[in-house]
């Protein structure tokens, strides 16, 4: 019998696809990664069933911590020049000795978490060095304190313009500190905020359930 | 061919003597190349966070003094939700009653069959009236103006109106707890609901519970 003779193939497989792919998702995550501004508290936000994103548009967002700590950021999408407008006439009416310089800087700044009488030490950071810094909170009572001036002024250089004001809070923070937050606001007859928390997913059997599977199968977007 | 050939133009025969160059590899290894490649892909699945923050709306009512524009609740439909210290939470239905015997304590996992069963009573003893008719002809048509699409169930939408939870966090309430709470108006689709500051009288109940556990 004549043996048959296997021919013996070659164990080298062409793996260029495979690379070719590798870098393609490499790339879409490069890409798309976009760091967040380092914060200057940490802040652990609480979960809801929410599910409205968080719309890039223009904002005043107030940051409190599980001390008590407020922050207060203004950001405008576009628009720098406002937030420059804001410091100011914070410089002129309050008399903060800033220096052109200073108040740049606080265009780049993520977050003022000072009393107004330690903004002049806090802006003379460069932004990078600011979170070293730690900032005792802007003054808050239930009167709403320096944070209501702040969101006066705030709101008066952003008119003309639709205006979000989103609200971030520790798990951990005192109902009070929410409450004084809320009082700043009210106090500038603003009543409607936007919370900012993390999606947990809705728990079965209840209502809201029922409402979102309803609406799923209709077609309609969940409010 | 992938090789570079060096010395195009016209090939010409060497002649004998002369050493042909040894043609070297072109192929180049790309284990490292693709090793970090790699390394990147995994350092940036992890970095990236999938879950991006979602916001939930809150709106307050404005303060007013006119007794006329208050909201009125009746009693029968409401009820209160006090936030303690520790995840605690005491409630009551209705008034709060001189000798404090509806003053009940309860926690976050079993607060919603709470909100359920009070719900549900609201429903049983709900009256059809001219009122009634008006807030589901509205749920019917719905605002479009306003984005409120019609409700395909503006039948029952009045049937929970007279239910009013009011929710009154502590001092010592966390933030978590108050957004708790708020969640859980969501879940049970409690449509009328507001947060105030407690009274001195609740003040003491809590204190008198929490210092008796």
């Amino acid at each position: 019998m004549p043996s048959v003779k296997i021919p013996k193939k070659s164990t080298f497989v062409d793996r260029t696809p495979f690379v070719d792919v590798a870098f393609l998702i490499l790339t879409f995550f490069i890409m798309a990664t976009k760091f967040k501004p380092a914060d200057p508290v940490e802040v652990k936000t609480p979960n809801s069933v929410s599910t409205k994103d968080i719309t890039e548009t223009d904002h005043l967002q107030v940051t409190f911590d599980k001390d008590g700590r407020v922050f207060f950021h203004i950001k405008p999408q576009k628009d720098a020049s406002i937030k420059l407008n804001v410091i100011k006439n914070l410089n002129t009416t309050r008399n903060l000795g800033l220096t052109d310089a200073e108040m740049k800087n606080f265009v780049m700044t993520e977050a003022v978490g000072v009393p107004y009488s330690g903004l002049k030490q806090l802006l003379s950071l460069p932004v990078e060095n600011q979170g070293n810094l730690r900032q005792p909170g802007v003054p808050i009572d239930s009167t709403g304190g320096e944070l209501y001036y702040w969101i006066r002024d705030a709101v008066s250089a952003f008119s003309g313009h639709t205006l979000k004001y989103y609200l971030k809070g520790d798990n951990n923070a005192k109902y009070p500190t929410f409450k004084n937050v809320l009082n700043a606001f009210k106090r500038n007859d603003i009543l409607k905020f936007n919370m900012i928390t993390m999606l947990e997913d809705v728990p079965a059997g209840t209502e809201l359930s029922a409402i979102r599977s309803r609406d799923k199968a209709s077609g309609s977007t969940p409010k | 061919m992938a090789s570079i050939e060096e010395g195009g133009g016209e090939s010409h025969k060497k002649g004998p003597g002369v050493k042909k160059a040894k043609k070297l590899s072109t192929r180049v290894d790309m284990t490292p190349m693709v090793d970090l490649g790699f390394l990147l892909i995994t350092f940036f699945i992890f970095t990236t966070t999938m879950s991006s923050p979602t916001t939930m709306d809150l709106f307050m009512p404005k303060d007013t003094d006119k007794d006329e524009e208050q909201n009125k609740a009746k009693e029968s439909g409401a009820l209160t939700l006090l936030l303690g210290k520790n995840d605690v939470i005491y409630y009551y239905e209705g008034q709060l009653k001189e000798d404090a015997s509806n003053f009940l304590t309860s926690s976050f996992g079993k607060i919603r069959q709470v909100i359920i069963d009070k719900k549900k009573a609201v429903i049983e003893s709900h009256v059809h009236d001219e009122g009634c008719k008006k807030i589901q002809e509205k749920a019917r048509v719905g605002d479009p103006k306003a984005g409120i699409r019609p409700d395909p169930n503006w039948q029952k939408a009045c049937l929970d109106r007279d239910l009013v939870v009011v929710i009154k966090p502590d001092d010592e309430a966390t933030y978590k707890n108050t957004i708790d709470i708020l969640d859980e108006m969501a879940i049970n689709d409690v449509k009328r609901y507001a947060m105030v500051d407690l009274f001195a009288v609740e003040k003491e109940l809590i204190k008198k519970t929490e210092g008796g556990n």
